[in-house]
């Protein structure tokens, strides 16, 4: 075990709220258009790990797959296992997101699996939240708002990638055939919502939980 | 609008996820103390800037956010390469004199 400071940074007892807090959401459910061409969920205040380490090392690869039971992923991609998933973020590091509540937990584990290795795993739950688009229209969403290509056949089920999203930046995540999430830091999330909601008006938007 | 080869992403991306940090292959000095005012201030601040081929630092900053090298023609602006930081270019102003020589049937 390192001497790395690893604290529970969300107690049990303290009242989380989400980057979308404001936005109240919850009251918005039903609320949308019927037979939406987009369906809106937070997935928030779920555990979000930045992992980096030696890809090409085997006792790296071998200490997260004994401590997640998960390999990790090749570019460009994500594996998950129920709620959990790993994505590949760069040759070197990888985003974990665990089950809201689970982060210190695997993230002592990670250490302890990794002990002695030359890595860093750091909770950036705080920084970022996650959006789930859902429907038929979603893809037709993103058209709109990047640049990069988001055909099925550039953009398989199984893909993630970082890149410019409406002249931000973020994550896009392809987990199902008709189901994209995306990865969204704290302080845009108030900008993403609003240019959600414009982009979806002509689909018709819903909110669900 | 380009599009860019990442060597770490593996596939073609738009030139608005890269940017550029100019000249590459500039090494540090074993022994900064060591160093004379004008070689030191040579390392720093001076740069070539070339008509013609040109090995570039980039970054992917929007993706993988990784640097690595391009190699760049100035007057056209074509990326020919690119390539991981530590690799060498395999294109470089002799390797286009030649293929050019060798074109126009010209013997060394
Ligand atoms: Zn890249």
């Amino acid at each position: 075990m390192s001497n790395v400071n690893v604290y529970k940074q969300r107690p049990d007892a303290a009242q989380a709220e989400s980057p979308l807090f404001h936005a109240s959401l919850h009251e918005l459910v039903g609320k949308g258009s019927r037979n939406a061409g987009v369906n809106l969920r937070e997935k928030k205040l779920l555990g979000h790990l930045t992992l980096r380490g030696d890809a090409s090392d085997p006792t790296f690869a071998s200490g997260v797959h004994s401590a997640l039971g998960m390999e990790l992923p090749v570019a460009l991609t994500l594996t998950s296992s129920g709620d959990t998933s790993l994505q590949w973020m760069s040759p070197d590091e990888w985003l974990l997101i665990v089950p809201s509540g689970e982060e210190f937990a695997v993230e002592q584990k990670l250490r302890e699996a990794l002990a002695g290795q030359h890595i860093s795993i750091v909770n950036v739950s705080g920084g970022q939240t996650l959006l789930e688009l859902s429907g038929s229209k979603v893809r037709e969403v993103l058209m709109k708002s990047t640049s990069y290509d988001v055909h099925p056949s550039n953009f398989p089920v199984g893909k993630a990638v970082a890149t410019h999203f409406a002249k931000a930046q973020l994550v896009i995540r392809h987990t199902g055939e008709h189901t994209w999430e995306l990865v969204i830091r704290r302080s845009f999330s108030d900008y993403f919502w609003l240019w959600l909601q414009d982009a979806s008006a002509e689909f018709g938007l819903n909110i669900s939980q | 609008m380009l599009n860019i080869y990442c060597p770490h992403c593996s596939e073609m991306r738009s030139e608005e996820e890269f940017h550029a940090h100019g000249q590459a292959h500039i090494a540090r000095p074993e022994d900064p103390g060591a160093c004379s005012d004008a070689e030191w201030g040579d390392y720093i601040f001076f740069r070539d800037n070339p008509r013609g081929i040109h090995h570039e630092l980039w970054v992917h900053s929007a993706g993988c956010r990784k640097f690595f090298n391009a190699t760049r023609h100035t007057v056209t602006y074509e990326i020919l390469e690119t390539y991981k930081i530590g690799e060498k270019p395999s294109v470089t102003e002799a390797s286009v004199a030649a293929a050019k020589a060798s074109a126009e049937g010209v013997t060394a």
